[in-house]
C-alpha cells in the first residue's frame, strides 16, 4: 500500500472537512498495479499557505478551489508550473467559466470538479488523477531506464570495438620494431593472434545486425511451414569446417523432417550460434550432439557438448549481453559476448525456453523448448 | 646467474594479446614477466609469487578489478609498487590522478598509466617505481 500526499486548498472549512472524510479511507488500484494507493491528506485554507506547504513537502496531488482570499488559485496553479513540480492538480470551482478553464488547463490542471460535488464526483476524480499519475510516472521511468540500458550497452560496445584493435595494432608495431628480430617466423603467432582478433571483431559486426534487427524489426518478421532439421543441417555444414580442424564429430539426432511456423533466419540463427559454441568450447577430439524432436507440446532442440563445461556461477551469467566466461580454458577463444543473449531473445519470440546443464571439464547441454 | 637478479613484473590483464604484447615489451626492457589472464587468476596467484612490481588492468571481471587486485598486493606485499594501466581515460573520459589526495586514500596504487604509453615512457615510470 502506497499513499500519496493529496493538499486539499480551500477557504471554506466545510468542504475541506468534507472531502477529508470522503478521501480518508479511500483506495485507487489498478489490474496490473502491484499495490493500492491510498492518501494522507493535508489542508490549506490559503493560496499562500498552498505554495508554503507545496515548497516544503512533496505533494502528488492537490484538489484547488480558484476563489480564495489572497491570491487565487489559478496563481497557485502557475506557481507549480513555473517550478515544475510534478504535482497533478484539480481546479474545484463554483464559479467555472471558458476562460478560467482554458486558462488552468494551458497551465496544467489535470480536471475541473463543480462545487458542489458529492462523495462520488469526488471519488471518481481522485482515482481518475490517480491513474493518469501512476501512468505517467511509470512511463518515465520506464524510457528513463531503456535510455540507461541504452547507455551501458554503448560504452560497453565501444569497449569490445576497440579492444580488437588495440590488439591488432599492437602486433603491428611489435612487427614495424621488429622487437624480436628479423626471422619472419618468428612473428606467426603474432599474424595468427591477429587474424583471430579480425576474425572476432566482424562476428562482432555480424551480431550486432542480428540484435539490431531483431530490436528494430520485428515486423519484418517472415513466418511460414519451415523444416527445421533441414535448417539443423544447414548449419552443422556451415560449421563443420571449424569441428574438422579440431577433430570434433558432428551428429544430428532427429526424424527426416519437423516442420513448424517460424522465420528460417531466426531459426538458423538459434541454431547457428548454439551449435558454433558448441564446436568452440569442446575439447580436441569431442563430440556433439544435436537433437530436435517434437513432442506432445514442445519443440525439443538439444545441443549437447563434451567440451569445457561450466561452473554454476557462470552459467548464471552466460545470457547477459557481451558477458564472456573468461577463464584459464577460454582465452584464447574470441567471441562477442552476444551470441547467446541472441540465441535466447529470439527462443523469446516463440515463447520458447532455453536451459542449461553443465559440468566442468564433461561439457554443457542446451534445452530449447518452443511450445507447438 | 642474470636471472637471479633481473626484477621481476607480476602483470594482470583480461586480454591475452595484450598480455602477449606486454610480456615481450617487458621482456625486451630486461625484466622477467608472471603473468596472469583475470582478476580471479590474478588474486590465485598473489600469494604464490613474490614480484617486485605489478602492472594491473583496471576493467576485468569488474569495473574495479584492478583496485581490488592492487588493494590485495599491497596486503600482502605493502613494499610492492603496483600501476594501474587502462585504457579506461580514453573510453570513458573517466580521470583520476593518484596525485589528488582524496583519491590516494581509497587507490592503493602507485601511478595510474593510460594504456598505449610508449615503450621508453612506459620503461621510465618502472624504474623510477623500482628506483633503478
Amino acid at each position: 500500500m502506497s499513499a500519496l500526499k493529496l493538499l486539499i486548498v480551500d477557504d471554506e472549512p466545510g468542504i475541506r472537512s468534507g472531502a477529508e472524510r470522503v478521501l480518508r479511507d479511500f483506495s485507487v488500484g489498478y489490474p496490473f498495479m502491484d499495490e493500492d494507493f491510498t492518501f494522507e491528506i493535508y489542508e490549506a485554507e490559503t493560496g499562500e499557505k498552498a505554495i508554503e506547504m507545496i515548497d516544503s513537502t512533496p505533494f502528488d496531488i492537490i484538489l484547488l478551489d480558484n476563489k480564495l482570499p489572497g491570491i487565487d488559485g489559478i496563481e497557485v496553479l502557475e506557481y507549480i508550473k513555473n517550478k515544475e513540480y510534478d504535482i497533478s492538480v484539480m481546479m474545484i470551482t463554483s464559479y467555472a467559466s471558458l476562460e478560467l478553464a482554458i486558462k488552468a488547463t494551458n497551465n496544467g490542471a489535470f480536471n475541473f470538479v463543480p462545487k458542489p460535488f458529492t462523495p462520488q464526483e469526488l471519488k471518481t476524480s481522485v482515482e481518475n488523477i490517480t491513474k493518469n499519475l501512476f501512468l505517467r510516472r511509470m512511463t518515465r521511468k520506464m524510457k528513463e531506464e531503456g535510455k540507461q540500458i541504452r547507455f551501458q550497452f554503448l560504452s560497453v560496445l565501444s569497449h569490445e570495438l576497440k579492444s580488437p584493435i588495440n590488439a591488432v595494432e599492437g602486433y603491428l608495431k611489435m612487427m614495424k620494431d621488429k622487437q624480436i628480430g628479423n626471422n619472419l617466423d618468428d612473428y606467426m603467432e603474432m599474424v595468427e593472434r591477429s587474424i583471430e582478433r579480425i576474425k572476432g571483431m566482424r562476428n562482432l559486426i555480424l551480431d550486432l545486425l542480428d540484435l539490431t534487427r531483431m530490436e528494430s524489426g520485428k515486423k519484418n518478421r517472415d513466418l511460414r511451414t519451415i523444416d527445421i532439421i533441414e535448417i539443423a543441417k544447414t548449419v552443422v555444414d556451415s560449421v563443420e569446417p571449424l569441428a574438422i580442424q579440431r577433430n570434433i564429430k558432428l551428429k544430428i539426432e532427429s526424424d527426416d523432417t519437423l516442420f513448424m511456423t517460424a522465420d528460417k533466419n531466426e531459426v538458423e540463427i538459434i541454431l547457428n550460434n548454439l551449435i558454433s559454441n558448441a564446436v568452440k568450447y569442446n575439447k580436441e577430439d569431442g563430440e556433439v550432439f544435436v537433437s530436435l524432436r517434437k513432442t506432445a507440446s514442445n519443440i525439443d532442440i538439444v545441443i549437447k557438448d563434451t567440451g569445457i563445461g561450466m561452473s554454476e556461477d557462470e552459467i548464471g551469467l552466460l545470457f547477459q549481453d557481451f558477458v564472456r566466461i573468461k577463464n584459464n580454458k577460454t582465452k584464447f577463444i574470441t567471441g562477442s559476448g552476444l551470441g547467446l543473449s541472441i540465441a535466447k531473445k529470439m527462443v523469446e519470440l516463440y515463447k520458447g525456453t532455453i536451459m542449461v546443464e553443465s559440468t566442468p571439464d564433461v561439457g554443457s547441454k542446451f534445452i530449447i523448448k518452443i511450445p507447438v | 646467474m642474470e636471472t637471479n637478479n633481473k626484477k621481476k613484473i607480476f602483470l594482470v590483464d583480461d586480454d591475452v594479446d595484450y598480455i602477449l604484447q606486454m610480456t615481450k615489451i617487458l621482456e625486451n626492457l630486461g625484466f622477467e614477466v608472471v603473468s596472469a589472464c583475470g582478476q580471479k587468476e590474478g588474486e590465485e596467484m598473489i600469494s604464490k609469487i613474490k614480484p617486485d612490481l605489478a602492472i594491473l588492468d583496471l576493467m576485468m571481471e569488474n569495473k574495479d578489478s584492478g583496485f581490488i587486485l592492487s588493494h590485495r598486493i599491497k596486503n600482502i606485499h605493502p613494499n610492492v609498487p603496483v600501476i594501474i594501466a587502462s585504457a579506461m581515460t580514453s573510453e570513458t573520459g573517466m580521470i583520476f590522478s593518484l596525485e589528488d589526495e582524496s583519491d590516494r586514500g581509497w587507490i592503493k596504487a602507485d601511478l595510474y598509466l593510460e594504456k598505449g604509453l610508449r615503450t621508453d615512457q612506459l620503461h621510465r615510470e618502472i624504474n623510477k617505481l623500482l628506483k633503478l
